[in-house]
């Protein structure tokens, strides 16, 4: 929508006067490069290869919009840092100002959509190559301010994605199961000789037991997960617990979350990983261990250096 | 790439028992791509206190609920989307939260108006069809009107 009210979206500055011509990525055919009409949608950084050339042409990004590779002209001088480049797509300009995202943020079937199709750009991705997310809703008024942001980032950008690479996110969330789930039942049978009133008193004690059981097993759940990452050598990142409406456990997945951690493991471990988490999850009956992704080094673009991996 | 990568991801059998991310749920994706990931500076920048603002109303749907009421925080509770306990007789004494509680007022008025107009054209129709559907405001004359 047109809304005249609408102010600019922020200082926005002419093109580039100096910017070389527009680059001609081999993904990017005859792509018109930003214009009045659109913004620049970036997605991820990454190294441009001819091997995500077939994946973007495969991609619907946000807004079902294509995707194409956003190259530096120029690739640098030297011996410097990897060439990097944008993922981008093009989108409509009026969908995406400042006001127009302040109304979309507010409406969750939108949010959704667009964090599904951000995330399914970047997990494509993340099969190929070594990738870094950026956040949901990184726009540039066009191509060629996108492309001076890209250069002048360009060595953070790489060295990022050096420390990133080989390696993969995991989640790993620990639920504790509500103690009915396998306490006793609570009516036992005449046979067991005990009144009424006894039978539910010591029922309700089993059940008050199964319940601080559960919650110790969730703490031995933890401790033993970080055990198994330390040995992996995987960096680790506490996010915090879910317990929202949106992440209302599904039926038969009853349970509080307890822990919600992401670790970022080294590819050639990966495998040993989730076989230790699986059974660290086994060997406790009392709590529930999910384990998701493989994921985009979301959690960890932005953190420390990943620690080298112990022998 | 090939070897591990390539399957990583892969349909194939390899990732039996591990649900690929893109069926990751909502709330794994909306944590990740709206709270991590790198932030750059970009030429469209929503305030930043919208992003405050959402970064919270966010964290309130995939995280603590607890947590968010001991910050004062309860906007779903007025919100009829997200809660069912909402009736709409609360519409003129929702407690002001500051900004979001100031426009979630809004559109629920709208929402109302939209409401009494569609009642208005359709009352010749069905006069009684949705007696609980109701816009508030009608409600208390109505019970006023009663004996």
């Amino acid at each position: 929508m047109n809304d005249p009210a609408a102010g600019p979206a922020g200082p926005v500055g002419p093109a580039d006067p100096t910017a070389p011509a527009r680059p001609t990525g081999p993904a990017a055919p005859a792509a018109p490069a930003g214009g009045a009409g659109t913004l620049t949608y970036v997605y991820a950084v990454a190294e441009p290869s001819p091997a995500l050339d077939g994946v973007l042409a495969a991609l619907t990004g946000v807004a079902g919009r294509p995707v194409t590779l956003l190259v530096p002209p120029d690739p640098g001088p030297g011996p410097g840092p990897g060439p990097v480049a944008f993922v981008v797509s093009d989108v409509d300009r009026p969908d995406w100002t400042e006001e127009a995202l302040k109304v979309h943020f507010e409406d969750l079937d939108w949010l959704g959509d667009t964090a599904r199709a951000h995330h399914r750009v970047i997990e494509a991705l993340a099969a190929r190559t070594t990738v870094l997310p950026l956040r949901l809703a990184t726009l540039y008024e066009d191509r060629d301010r996108a492309l001076q942001a890209l250069r002048a980032q360009r060595a953070d950008f790489a060295e990022r994605l050096a420390r990133l690479r080989a390696h993969t996110e995991y989640g790993v969330k620990v639920y504790v199961r509500p103690a009915g789930a396998t306490a006793p039942a609570a009516a036992p049978g005449p046979a067991s000789g005990l009144s009424p009133g006894k039978a539910y008193l010591r029922a309700r004690r089993a059940q008050h037991h199964a319940h601080e059981d559960h919650y110790r097993q969730a703490r031995e759940a933890g401790e033993r997960i970080a055990a198994v990452a330390r040995r992996c050598g995987a960096a680790h990142a506490r996010h915090p617990v879910q317990r929202g409406p949106l992440a209302a456990p599904g039926p038969g997945e009853a349970g509080e979350n307890v822990l919600n951690d992401a670790f970022l493991v080294p590819d050639e471990v990966a495998d040993a990983f989730r076989a230790a988490v699986q059974e660290v999850a086994g060997a406790l009956p009392g709590v529930r261990v999910e384990l998701t992704g493989p994921w985009a080094p979301y959690s960890f673009a932005a953190g420390p250096t990943p620690p080298p991996p112990v022998p | 790439m090939t070897g591990p990568l390539d399957r990583r991801f892969g349909t194939g059998p390899a990732m039996a028992g591990y649900p690929p991310s893109s069926s990751a749920s909502l709330a794994d994706i909306l944590e990740r791509v709206l709270d991590k990931g790198i932030v750059i500076a970009g030429d469209i920048r929503i305030n930043l206190l919208d992003i405050e603002l959402l970064t919270i109303k966010l964290r309130i749907l995939i995280a603590s609920v607890d947590k968010a009421k001991e910050m004062g925080i309860d906007w779903w509770e007025h919100d009829p989307s997200l809660s069912s306990r909402h009736a709409g007789e609360e519409l003129g004494a929702a407690r002001d939260d500051g900004a979001l509680a100031a426009e979630n007022e809004r559109l629920r008025a709208e929402l109302a108006q939209l409401r009494r107009e569609r009642l208005t054209d359709g009352a010749a129709a069905e006069p009684l069809s949705e007696p609980e559907e109701r816009p508030a405001r009608t409600r208390p004359s109505q019970r006023r009107s009663r004996p």
